[in-house]
């Protein structure tokens, strides 16, 4: 597909990267060289997901079930595809 | 102190210049120019106890700074507390005693980047500009960098006498490997103040630099990014310092002194608190000097009933001092500002290029000595 994932894709998080949870913030955030990126709550129970291993079709059955609800598969792609422009993740098929 | 400032959120930024000794000499550099007359350095026990301290309040974004910070001993340590209290640790470097078994520990205590600067693309300028022989150096250290797998921010100070070399220097960027270059326009705060009449690039060497990263960051699409920092005398509204004062950058001066900006040491009619005795939490919260500046209750017109107050913050207190002589004013970037024309005068004097006949004033502990007497 045109963003270069899709269901089997496995998304890890750049190295440059690292993710925590902030309490201070009460937020995920993305830290790289001098900088923060201060994530709303789906993003980061996705990004944390992302470990290199999990296919997005596992991360969006992991979501579903830890939240109870289902449909989340679309939404999950395009956070994904836009972590993927922005360089957050890389993906291997 | 305004009465009606809220709380203030955490101080996310916490910078430390562990010290004010340096290898180099830089014209350029923000350090006070009276930095040979500061107190003794805290200690290893009372750094760790800052970090504990801010990272309690929320602190996350850590710059180990000076001075060069490598010229403490105990600098591994300090990183590793740090990363080991959630910090993300920048080291920011001339690259001046990073050997590899230093670099090798330092990665061992989880420290997380490296900015490395230089002062132009050719071992000539760099060690002219720095008024050191560190080029060669310098490239080495970008080399180990790179093996130990450290995201490289290349950082360069811009000014009248490199700005034209950008494309030079982006060039050097890219065969060193950095993944982030800063062309930092110089920013006039301390010794780059005192330099300022030397230092000022005219509007058409500003334009070529800004025409020669646009076209260079066209060619390298994502695998560099290049951050280039507006000099501001030559924009039309102030920058917006800090984010205010006291509202989420915090650092700590070589002897204990906290600040709400690293070059707000300069400002007059401050009690700034030390570290020594005070937590970081009551000097945050509580002390005069940080609330000062907090909310808009200090400002005075044209900021006061200005819309983009709450964008700009009305610039930057230090320069807004520095030009006007009360830091309350607006900063005289801004053209709304009746000041303004101590900025455009000065932008028209570099355009003359007068001043080029007198010496840059370097860095060193012995004009420090003088120009504090």
């Amino acid at each position: 597909m045109a963003s270069g994932i899709d269901a089997q894709s496995r998304p890890l998080l750049e190295r440059r990267f690292r993710l925590q949870w902030e309490a201070a913030q009460q937020a995920h955030v993305l830290l790289y060289p001098e900088g923060m990126i201060k994530l709303n709550s789906s993003a980061g129970e996705i990004l944390k997901r992302c470990d290199g291993a999990a296919t997005i079709a596992e991360i969006t059955a992991d979501l579903e079930t830890r939240f109870a609800t289902s449909g989340l598969y679309a939404d999950v792609v395009s956070f994904l595809a836009m972590a993927l422009s922005k360089q957050w993740i890389a993906v291997t098929p | 102190m305004s009465g009606t400032a809220p709380q203030p959120g955490p101080p996310l930024w916490l910078l430390l210049e562990l010290t004010y000794r340096c290898p180099l000499h830089c014209a350029f550099c923000y350090n006070p120019l009276d930095f040979a007359r500061a107190g003794r350095e805290l200690d290893t026990e009372d750094w760790l106890r800052v970090l504990r301290e801010a990272r309690a309040l929320g602190a996350v974004q850590l710059g180990l700074s000076g001075g060069e910070p490598l010229a403490r001993e105990d600098l591994e340590t300090i990183v590793a507390y740090a990363r080991q209290l959630g910090f993300y640790t920048n080291l920011i470097t001339s690259g001046v005693g990073l050997t590899e078994p230093r670099i090798a520990a330092l990665k061992a205590a989880g420290l997380d980047h490296i900015q490395l600067s230089f002062q132009d693309s050719t071992r000539q300028m760099n060690d002219f500009l720095s008024s050191t022989r560190t080029f060669d150096l310098k490239s080495k250290v970008a080399a180990l960098i790179k093996k130990y797998e450290f995201p490289m921010v290349l950082n360069v100070v811009l000014h009248r006498l490199n700005i034209g070399h950008v494309e030079a220097i982006l060039g050097m960027a890219e065969r060193l490997g950095a993944e982030y270059v800063e062309l930092a326009n110089t920013q006039y705060y301390g010794w780059a103040w005192h330099n300022r009449e030397q230092l000022m690039p005219s509007r058409a060497q500003v334009e070529r630099a800004e025409a020669a990263t646009r076209e260079f960051r066209q060619r390298m699409g994502a695998r560099m990014q290049i951050f280039f920092v507006v000099p501001d005398y030559f924009e039309r509204r102030p920058k917006a310092c800090m984010r205010g004062l006291g509202s989420m950058f915090l650092t700590v001066t070589p002897d204990g002194t906290a600040l709400p900006c690293h070059a707000a040491r300069m400002l007059p009619g401050f009690e700034f608190p030390n570290v020594r005795s005070s937590s970081v939490a009551q000097l945050w919260i509580e002390s005069e000097a940080f609330n000062r500046f907090r909310g808009d209750a200090w400002m005075k017109e044209p900021c006061r009933s200005c819309a983009e107050k709450t964008k700009d913050f009305g610039g930057c207190r230090c320069q807004a001092y520095l030009l006007t002589g009360d830091a309350a004013n607006a900063d005289p970037v801004c053209d709304l500002s009746p000041y303004h024309s101590l900025v455009t005068d000065a932008v028209a004097r570099a355009e003359r290029g007068g001043a080029e006949a007198k010496p840059l004033v370097f860095r060193n502990v012995e004009n420090s000595a003088s120009l504090s007497r």
